[in-house]
């Protein structure tokens, strides 16, 4: 019999294979995926899970019988720290088409990288440290946080299932910083002067802008997209999104801008104004700390050409917004 | 992921030179899966190192949070780590989908509703649920204000609704499984330690405020002390060959890998929580426990493969106290910090974790910027209790080079007993343990090795 339907005879369209990887995490990453509560039953329905070592038992290496390209997406949080890590992360890449950073630490490197803050002890002093996913293989996109955001996670899944997913090279959350989401914008004054730095702890914060209060908040040169999630339970800004779009370098921003803003003229009152910050390095980097070249301005190895690998890509967003930029003018 | 012993004193080295302050945000993100335990031991601390008590309102607060954090517990029985439990002591565990199917859809995602309304309790209060920012020295950062306590009254009462119903169903199909309940019974897996756990004024189980109680392996209080003076009742013990310390009742000296009265040797966890407690705090937890104490023989009990049972009973007083605190008045309260800061230089925290009691030791300089941490979480409080269970198990494994089939896959079951979190999700056989035999001379012999996780 010919066949007059033949569409009926082809097999059923295979689902897409998926990995789930973390290299050195805390799990937080895992459980932002099954955060999405019951919409996850239908993405796993949809999806072949071939490595989700917290939820299914499978091991990395067996991806090894795999055709290149094979999986989809590997989605990979945690950061680099040794070389089981940068093992994993290349089969991985090797197997997969698209890969996705998930969390600060694949993004940007993690907490764990503010023990290179100090050198005299530690794992910088042995010569360990933590990297981020992109120094170890290129990354098709990034989604920050930590963890992510429920609703940014069910975005990105949700893209990928209909491929409806950005250009590659795309970070997964809005490009804005987050003062321009942050329900205390209104209140932050046009013209700010901060005349004394306080800690959180110090003061009972009212419900207007952290820095015009003189408590340090990142607020200025961090990506939104958490549903500022610290701030609505009354906590300044500390990061874990890492930059904003058209931001280089987390804490060199920041400075700048928070150098524009303090009240004082003469030395000696900007002086006293200034002793009032404690471990600027870990506000500023306490999440990508790696990333933020901290070497290169201590003077030692450059690791320029670490900086997100995917800018280099030509059609990348944040770099174009980067040759966009007009250096902004110091506020006086 | 790192080795386990390793994980505490790495976050140890980060925190030095971070002001002391930024430890609730900082602390979770460094540790695995007890990330809300470590947010509030560090709260915890912050209270001692700055001298000061918080508030009615933010107590409360505070226990609704880490009550929720107990009550997910209970939720994950069903969802992920707990499966082996329902579906019988060795059974291979699959993912999520497929427990659900175990256990039917509908009673997966009643767990799964369970877990989401008490995970948003922790984002509502402490800004995440995976690694919690809130908390400050003398309260809180956020209150609660009356239009939110319909939402948190309910979250308690589907959650009450739910933690009864769980343990009804473990003693339905665990406790009515003979194989399970037998090997519950089995005396191999029974262990003669001292326990140790918070208690409140009345002696009552607690997990939030309250002195941490050791009772020696018959019951009888062996001593009481505030957080603050926990150096002088847990020592650590260094033997040879293993990775960390062992903690242990530092007055009774190191007694070496013994069980019965005189030993030094102690655990934490949901067990131990009703064993050093005279009884639980809400009125069905106490039923129940009195129940397992019943059917299992008598206070305390050593009966280890209980700690799941232990663990049912424990989400289920922190469901009766939730629904307690969801009706209180002063729950909504704008009274939430104290204010009235005096830095000491150090300040100790300790909380109950679902895993068992965690304590948290900073010591500052005058600025309030940590100059040493010390961090004892439930792993390294139950490493003496692990080492002298496995070796109880090994001596029925093990005969000279000669070992049974099976040891690495016995081992497993006893380290998730005390941390439902190890290997849950691996098939027997799969586990990354190796066994080494040792000669009187410390020459490797033997050696069996597992599949390396990752």
């Amino acid at each position: 019999m010919s066949s007059q339907f033949p569409w009926k005879n082809r097999p059923a369209p295979e689902k897409p294979k998926t990995a789930i990887y973390c290299l050195k995490g805390c799990g937080g990453c895992d459980e932002a995926i099954i955060d999405l509560n019951e919409a996850i039953l239908e993405v796993v329905d949809k999806v072949d899970v071939v490595l989700w070592p917290m939820e299914v038992d499978s091991r990395y290496e067996a991806l090894e019988s795999l055709k290149e390209g094979e999986i989809a997406l590997s989605i990979i949080h945690g950061a680099v720290c040794d070389p089981e890590d940068e093992k994993a992360a290349r089969l991985l890449r090797a197997k997969s088409r698209l890969v996705l950073a998930f969390g600060a630490c694949a993004c940007f490197g993690g907490m764990t990288g503010l023990e290179e803050l100090r050198s005299d002890q530690g794992h910088a002093a042995r010569g360990e440290r933590t990297y981020p996913l992109s120094k170890a293989i290129k990354v098709d996109y990034a989604l920050p946080g930590c963890p992510p955001a429920a609703s940014l996670v069910a975005e990105a899944i949700g893209a990928f299932m209909d491929n409806q997913l950005p250009p590659r090279g795309a970070t997964l959350a809005p490009g804005k910083a987050l003062c321009s989401a942050c329900p205390r914008n209104r209140s932050k004054p046009a013209r700010m002067e901060i005349t004394r730095f306080r800690r959180i702890h110090e003061i009972e914060a009212d419900d207007s802008c952290f820095l015009a209060q003189g408590v340090l908040c990142l607020g200025p040169v961090i990506r939104s997209g958490c549903g500022e999630a610290c701030i609505r339970i009354n906590l300044p800004c500390r990061g874990c999104f890492g930059p904003a779009e058209g931001v280089d370098n987390t804490g060199l921003n920041f400075v700048s801008g928070l150098a524009s803003l303090i009240g004082a003229e003469t030395d000696e009152e900007i002086k006293e104004v200034l002793e009032g910050i404690v471990d600027l390095p870990g506000y500023c980097y306490r999440y990508s700390s790696p990333r933020a070249g901290l070497e290169a301005i201590q003077g030692g190895k450059d690791h320029a050409e670490d900086r997100h690998q995917t800018d280099r890509q030509n059609d990348h967003p944040d770099r174009r917004a980067r040759e966009d930029r007009t250096v902004p003018r110091r506020r006086r | 992921m790192p080795p386990l012993l390793s994980r505490a004193d790495r976050t140890e080295r980060v925190l030095i030179g971070r002001p002391a302050e930024e430890m609730p945000r900082i602390a979770p993100n460094l540790c695995g899966p007890s990330r809300i335990s470590h947010n509030m031991a560090a709260v915890k601390a912050l209270d001692d190192l700055y001298g000061v008590e918080p508030p009615p309102a933010a107590r409360l607060i505070r226990e609704l949070e880490f009550n929720a954090v107990h009550i997910e517990e209970v939720s994950r029985f069903f969802l992920d780590i707990f499966g082996s439990t329902i579906a019988g002591p060795d059974a291979a565990l699959p993912h999520i989908p497929g427990i659900l199917g175990r256990v039917g859809k509908d009673i997966g995602l009643k767990a799964i509703n369970v877990r989401k309304k008490n995970r948003r309790i922790m984002i509502h209060l402490f800004g995440k649920a995976s690694h919690p920012e809130g908390g400050l020295p003398g309260g809180v950062s956020r209150g609660v204000v009356e239009q939110d306590r319909d939402w948190i009254r309910e979250a308690a009462a589907e959650s009450l609704e739910f933690a009864q119903f769980a343990i009804e169903r473990f003693k339905d199909t665990v406790l009515a499984d003979k194989t399970y309940f037998n090997a519950m019974m089995d005396d191999a897996d029974r262990l003669r330690t001292c326990s140790m756990a918070m208690v409140d004024e009345r002696n009552e189980a607690a997990v939030l405020d309250g002195l941490l109680r050791i009772v020696d392996p018959d019951g009888k209080e062996y001593a009481e002390f505030s957080p603050g003076d926990y150096a002088r009742y847990i020592g650590e013990w260094q033997e040879s060959g293993s990775a960390g310390s062992f903690t242990y009742v530092k007055p009774l000296g190191w007694k070496g890998m013994t069980e019965g009265q005189g030993t030094s040797i102690y655990c934490v966890g949901a067990l131990a929580r009703l064993n050093a407690a005279d009884a639980m705090q809400t009125s069905l937890a106490r039923k129940e426990a009195d129940f397992m104490i019943a059917t299992l023989g008598s206070r305390p009990v050593h009966r280890i493969p209980a700690n799941h049972w232990a663990r049912l009973i424990g989400g289920l007083q922190a469901a009766e106290r939730n629904a307690i605190i969801a009706a209180d008045p002063l729950l909504t309260s704008k009274d939430i910090r104290n204010m009235n800061l005096r830095l000491k230089g150090r300040g100790v925290g300790a909380v109950e974790s679902p895993n068992g009691t965690l304590f948290h030791d900073y010591e500052t300089d005058e600025r309030g910027i940590i100059t040493k941490a010390k961090i004892i979480g439930p792993d390294r409080n139950n490493a003496a209790a692990l080492g002298l269970y496995i070796q109880k198990i090994a001596d029925a494994f093990i005969s000279g080079t000669d070992v049974k089939e099976g040891f690495p896959d016995r081992v497993v079951k006893i380290l998730q007993l005390y941390d439902p979190g190890i290997f849950y999700h691996l098939a027997p056989g799969k586990a990354p343990l190796s066994v080494v035999i040792r000669n009187s001379r410390g020459e490797v012999v033997r050696e069996i090795n597992q599949q390396p996780a990752r």
